[in-house]
């Protein structure tokens, strides 16, 4: 009886402190937010902050549109490389991969998404930076398309998977090519999986700040020009937050509000898709 | 009828299928991944090189790091690294491992979805973000509450003495916040991988929810989580923004864990674009190659650990 009790009250408490951790394991995240929000509305609030770039300290008006278009510089050529070589690099594996080489190609792509990110900025200051004597975006972009790829490869390989193999043997009864089946009948019904998974690597490159300091490396002002170093708002972000003014805290605290707000969006939205994906699955 | 035999077993001869070229296209394509592993070690080793051959072995064990004299050694980054690691991990397993047993429970889909979406959205949160964060908040309210009592009352213990805002500990703080997800999403997995039978044996042999978790289902998935902790110390050691703005910057192995210390990553982040001449870039880039070198293997071994716990549950 005592006995009992005993187990009865082990197992109660262990289960509620379980649910304790997972709540306090969610505190971090809502004070994040919160402090975000609080401290980056007053300066998003004012629409220069949009429409405007980088001025001297004590100079109203000043904003963050430079930092703005270079990340949509950045992230949009390094999706324009690594997302269609990612998706083809997933296709390979969902469908041919069970010999010894996709083990490889498996073990290699989770091992990269494990590298540090600084280690991947190293490397491409050393291959697009040090030979042409200065910083560029191309370079920027060259370091966040390695840390997409293998996410993009493993998440349209999950996509792929989720679809079942009566399709795939139904376009091979009706004759169909291997490569026909698998880019004309496959990927389209895996199509919402294989997006999610290139929103979250394009989540993932907004975000990243290391490997962009000696290869995008910023600029002060509103630049288009990838061949020369570009703005980023992760940048503006670690530069005017460590600076003792203010006004750049306040811009550092807003730009941290629109990255948050865009990786949540994203997030969101891709974990959306990706919900109704499984259920069309379900359905074939 | 021999001519009739004959056309009949050519006929049954399985026609020759034309090379897929679709494959080997996309297998090529898929090598892209490892090849950029590889050739990342590899320019990171011809970088390097300057340094590897002038410090030898030594630059491992080197307490100096000074560009004037042209001296680096690589012991208190490494420590650093190291250390805020450890710490965090420390920190993070017991929430993590406990968020990940609620996760891998049946029923109560909606609230465990919540939870599980909240856990995801953390890791989904720039690591700069969280640098702004512990810089502003985390940083000033940890020195308040945790490092000053703590060596107001224990300061007579060395490494318990001195709090500072921007510190070894605080840095281990927020790490441990950070690599919170992926112990908690990969745990989540091998332990919904353990064989359904196994816990249904043991509940119908009487066990409450807790011996069945202690004595069944954590022994079962524990190599599973072994892996998820070495993954999460790999992510921990190569994180480099939120620990640079938070850690303090000070080339040193640190008197007190409420000191400011250094990590490999966040010397070369901080220096890297001001290092002239030819010896002081190489020093840095072996900093990374350390940190690389590190922590591909262990992400090797947490992969394999991971996969064999998974694989146990297909059979």
């Amino acid at each position: 009886m005592t006995r009992n009790v005993r187990r009865l009250i082990a197992t109660r408490g262990a289960m509620g402190g379980a649910y304790v951790l997972t709540i306090v394991a969610l505190v971090p995240l809502a004070l994040v937010l919160v402090y975000t929000i609080g401290r980056g509305l007053p300066a998003v609030t004012n629409l220069d902050f949009f429409t405007n770039v980088e001025r001297p300290v004590g100079v109203p008006g000043a904003g963050v549109a430079h930092a703005i278009v270079g990340t949509l510089i950045l992230v949009g050529i390094a999706s324009l490389a690594a997302i269609p070589v990612g998706v083809m690099g997933g296709i390979f594996l969902a469908e041919y991969g069970t010999n010894r080489l996709a083990d490889w190609i498996r073990l290699g792509s989770d091992v990269l998404i494990g590298t540090p990110s600084i280690a991947v900025g190293l490397f491409a200051y050393a291959l697009l930076v040090a030979p042409f004597h200065h910083f560029s975006g191309l370079s920027g972009s060259a370091a966040l398309a390695v840390l997409m790829l293998p996410i993009v490869i493993r998440t349209t390989e999950s996509a792929v998977r989720l679809i079942p193999g009566g399709l795939r043997e139904s376009g091979l009864a009706l004759g169909l090519p291997r490569w026909r089946v698998s880019l004309q009948l496959i990927l389209p019904a895996a199509a919402p999986g294989v997006i999610t998974g290139a929103l979250l690597s394009v989540a993932r490159a907004s975000g990243e700040t290391a490997p962009l300091l000696f290869t995008g490396f910023g600029n002060p002002f509103l630049s288009f020009d990838p061949s020369q170093p570009l703005a980023a708002l992760p940048l503006t972000v670690y530069h005017f937050a460590l600076l003792p003014y203010p006004s750049l805290q306040q811009q550092a605290w807003g730009a941290a509000l629109v990255l948050v707000v865009m990786v949540l969006i994203i997030n969101l939205a891709s974990r959306y898709v990706l919900r109704r994906q499984i259920r069309l699955a379900g359905q074939l | 009828m021999a001519a009739v035999t004959e056309s009949v077993a050519s006929a049954r001869r399985a026609p020759a299928t034309p090379p897929d070229r679709f494959r080997l296209l996309t297998a090529v394509i898929a090598c892209a991944a490892p090849a950029a592993l590889i050739v990342i070690v590899f320019v990171l080793f011809q970088q390097a090189w300057p340094s590897v051959t002038h410090f030898g072995l030594g630059f491992l064990v080197g307490t100096d790091w000074n560009p004037v004299t042209m001296n680096f050694g690589a012991l208190p980054g490494i420590f650093g690294t190291v250390s805020t690691s450890l710490i965090a991990l420390a920190l993070a397993l017991p929430v993590g491992v406990a968020a990940a047993l609620v996760l891998a429970e049946q029923g109560q889909t909606t609230v465990r979805g919540l939870l599980g979406t909240g856990i995801e959205l953390l890791a989904a949160i720039p690591s700069v973000v969280y640098g702004i964060w512990a810089l502003y908040v985390l940083g000033p309210w940890a020195f308040e509450h945790i490092e000053t009592p703590i060596s107001d009352r224990l300061g007579f213990i060395g490494w318990l003495s001195s709090a500072s805002p921007r510190s070894l500990f605080t840095a281990s703080l927020v790490l441990a916040i950070m690599i919170l997800p992926t112990l908690t999403a990969v745990s989540r997995d091998v332990i919904r991988a353990v064989p359904r039978g196994m816990k249904e044996n043991a509940v119908a042999l009487g066990a409450t929810w807790w011996e069945t978790t202690w004595r069944v289902i954590l022994p079962s998935a524990r190599a599973g989580i072994v892996g998820a902790t070495i993954l999460a110390l790999g992510r921990a050691l190569g994180e480099t923004i939120a620990v640079t703005m938070i850690i303090g910057n000070n080339y040193q192995i640190p008197p007190s864990i409420f000191s400011p210390a250094y990590t490999l990553a966040s010397v070369i982040a901080n220096e890297f674009t001001e290092a002239t001449g030819p010896l002081y870039p190489a020093a840095l880039v072996e900093l990374g190659l350390v940190l690389i070198l590190v922590t591909l293997t262990l992400n090797v071994i947490a992969l394999l650990l991971v996969r064999s716990t998974a694989a146990r549950a297909a059979i």
